[in-house]
């Protein structure tokens, strides 16, 4: 705890604006730019793996829960055997724990259903078509195989479509692409550590004589090193803030996701996960901090 | 303050300086002399650590130097004034932030008038808002004796600080060293200026080491 403590303030005493220590180190032109211009693409990229990260979060919870919950049984029969074989079913389910109702869906639904594909006028009663029953799962469910079993035993025609076969791959795609996003911030975070990491060496490397003149003089490690790190983390920190920015503007300006949304357009932040891209800069800052930390202390020690 | 004791140093080549006993005592007032290339420079980074001995030992109040960590040397600096040969500043920054430095990087707060009779006296008041790579290399060794006095400390150590001056100014130095010296500073001075050496030793008892066969040596009173 003291520790954490004693790291925090000396993040903070390194943050606090000290004009004499930071004009030790003279403005350079491209190192600055180079550090600015990578927090800000690498952050302005980590709002978008954010965003599928969320979203196809949401979208492997959504499938699940959704499709989980319904199941239809699509019943097969001769016409005139039809209503018996439906009322079996249906008496069936009533007894059959852990489904919470069940109803065989009307004329005018199926032909709702099929007016997509064949038009409305579709003459639903003289077509051999398998009549379809809707059941919602009760909490806890039913036992899938069971029923299966009792089905095939009092109603031959009856087929259990639990929707399992087309769900499991949907969510574990879902679920996988929640993890790619999940890794390309890593990624995203560790090119970022790494760019830093290079433009603050050429930027220490630049400047010897300063690290020579400040040694001479007698200037501890932490204080040359401070001069450094403060101005790097500022300028991941601006960079950062500007591209966490502009790929939320870029996020708020992609077509609104509506209850069909597909998934393209269900890309994006709700509620709370708005506050998360706000996270990204002082993370990069953190980054940026941890990065040149290293590199300075590493190359003043270099130079002796 | 500091003390050699059988030193000796080379760069990898031969040996340089072999065999260095010698007390720099507080207070006393010594010029390093010996042809070019004898080693005087090598001597005095020794003395401030910036180089360690090859063996033997240097010991920099009252510690030995192999025992100092970064920051101990660091803190140790703030007690020794160096004039380098080479001298470096901080070129993006005036000259009166430059002088300042030892201060700034201690954390302690200048007196602006301190500030203004030290460049004055080494005639640079006017150039105080000057940027280092315009001044000439005289103005650049007053800055630099100006910068390592500015924190008052126990030792100056000067490699050939009048180089590149006029006699008159030359003399306007060593009284600045001089008059550290009687407030107690031990100073040493490189140099290959007899006449320099003669003036000082009317003002104090100066003591001359001279560097000739690897060996630093007190050099009689012929010089
Ligand atoms: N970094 C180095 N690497 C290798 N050799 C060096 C290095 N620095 C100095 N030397 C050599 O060591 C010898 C002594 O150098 P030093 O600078 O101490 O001489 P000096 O007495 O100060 O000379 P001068 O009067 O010309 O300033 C020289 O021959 C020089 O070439
Ligand atoms: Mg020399």
């Amino acid at each position: 705890m003291n520790r954490l403590q004693e790291a925090f303030q000396q993040i903070v005493s390194y943050l606090t604006p000290d004009r004499q220590a930071d004009r030790v180190v003279p403005p350079s032109g491209h190192t600055a730019w180079l550090t600015t211009f990578t927090a800000g693409a690498m952050t302005f990229l980590c709002v978008f793996a954010l965003a599928l990260s969320l979203a196809s979060g949401r979208l492997a919870s959504r499938w699940s829960d959704a499709l989980a919950r319904t199941a239809t049984i699509r019943l097969a029969a001769p016409p005139d055997q039809m209503q018996a074989q439906t009322d079996a079913v249906l008496a069936l389910l009533a007894t059959t724990p852990g489904v919470a109702t069940a109803r065989a869906l009307s004329d005018d639904e199926q032909r709702a259903l099929l007016a997509p594909w064949f038009g409305p006028d579709l003459p639903v009663d003289a077509l051999p078509l398998p009549r379809l029953i809707e059941l919602v799962e009760g909490d806890p469910g039913y036992d899938g195989e069971g029923l299966r079993q009792r089905l095939a035993a009092e109603a031959p025609g009856a087929v259990l479509d639990d929707h399992t076969r087309w769900r499991r791959p949907l969510a574990e795609a879902a679920g996988r692409l929640r993890l790619l996003g999940w890794l390309s911030i890593l990624l995203i975070g560790t090119t970022m550590g790494a760019m830093i990491t290079l433009a603050a060496n050429a930027s220490l490397a630049a400047n010897a004589q300063v690290i020579r003149v400040l040694r001479l003089v007698g200037a501890v490690d932490n204080y040359i090193a401070g001069a450094f790190v403060r101005r790097f983390t500022l300028r991941a920190l601006a960079g950062a803030a500007a591209g966490a920015l502009a790929g939320m503007i870029c996020v708020a300006l992609l077509p609104r996701a509506d209850a069909a949304g597909g998934f393209l357009t269900g890309l994006g932040f709700t509620g709370f996960g708005w506050l998360l891209p706000f996270l990204l800069p002082p993370l990069a800052g953190v980054v940026a901090f941890a990065a040149t930390q290293r590199a300075a202390l590493q190359k003043l020690r270099e130079l002796q | 303050m500091i003390s050699f004791e059988n030193v000796a140093y080379n760069y990898g080549g031969g040996e340089l300086l072999s065999e260095v006993s010698l007390r720099l005592a507080p207070g006393s007032f010594h010029f390093l002399t010996g042809p070019s290339g004898s080693g005087k420079t090598t001597f005095l980074k020794l003395a401030y650590a910036e180089l360690l001995p090859t063996s033997g030992h240097v010991t920099l109040f009252d510690r030995e130097v192999r025992t100092l960590s970064r920051d101990d040397i660091a803190h140790s600096r703030r007690r020794i004034g160096v004039v380098h040969q080479d001298v470096q500043f901080l070129d993006h920054l005036p000259l009166a932030t430059n002088v300042q430095l030892p201060l700034s990087v201690s954390g302690r707060s200048s007196d602006p008038r301190d500030l203004a009779d030290l460049l004055g006296w080494v005639g640079l008041g006017h150039l105080s808002d000057a940027l280092p790579p315009s001044l000439s290399g005289g103005e650049r060794q007053r800055a630099a004796l100006a910068r390592a006095v500015i924190m008052g400390p126990d030792v100056v150590l000067a490699d050939e600080p009048t180089g590149n001056v006029d006699w008159e100014m030359s003399l306007r130095l060593l009284k600045l060293l001089v008059e550290l010296n009687k407030m107690g500073k031990t100073i040493v001075v490189a140099t290959h200026d007899l006449n320099l050496i003669r003036q000082a030793k009317s003002q104090v008892a100066a003591r001359v080491l001279r560097i000739s066969r690897r060996r630093v040596q007190l050099a009689g009173a012929d010089l």
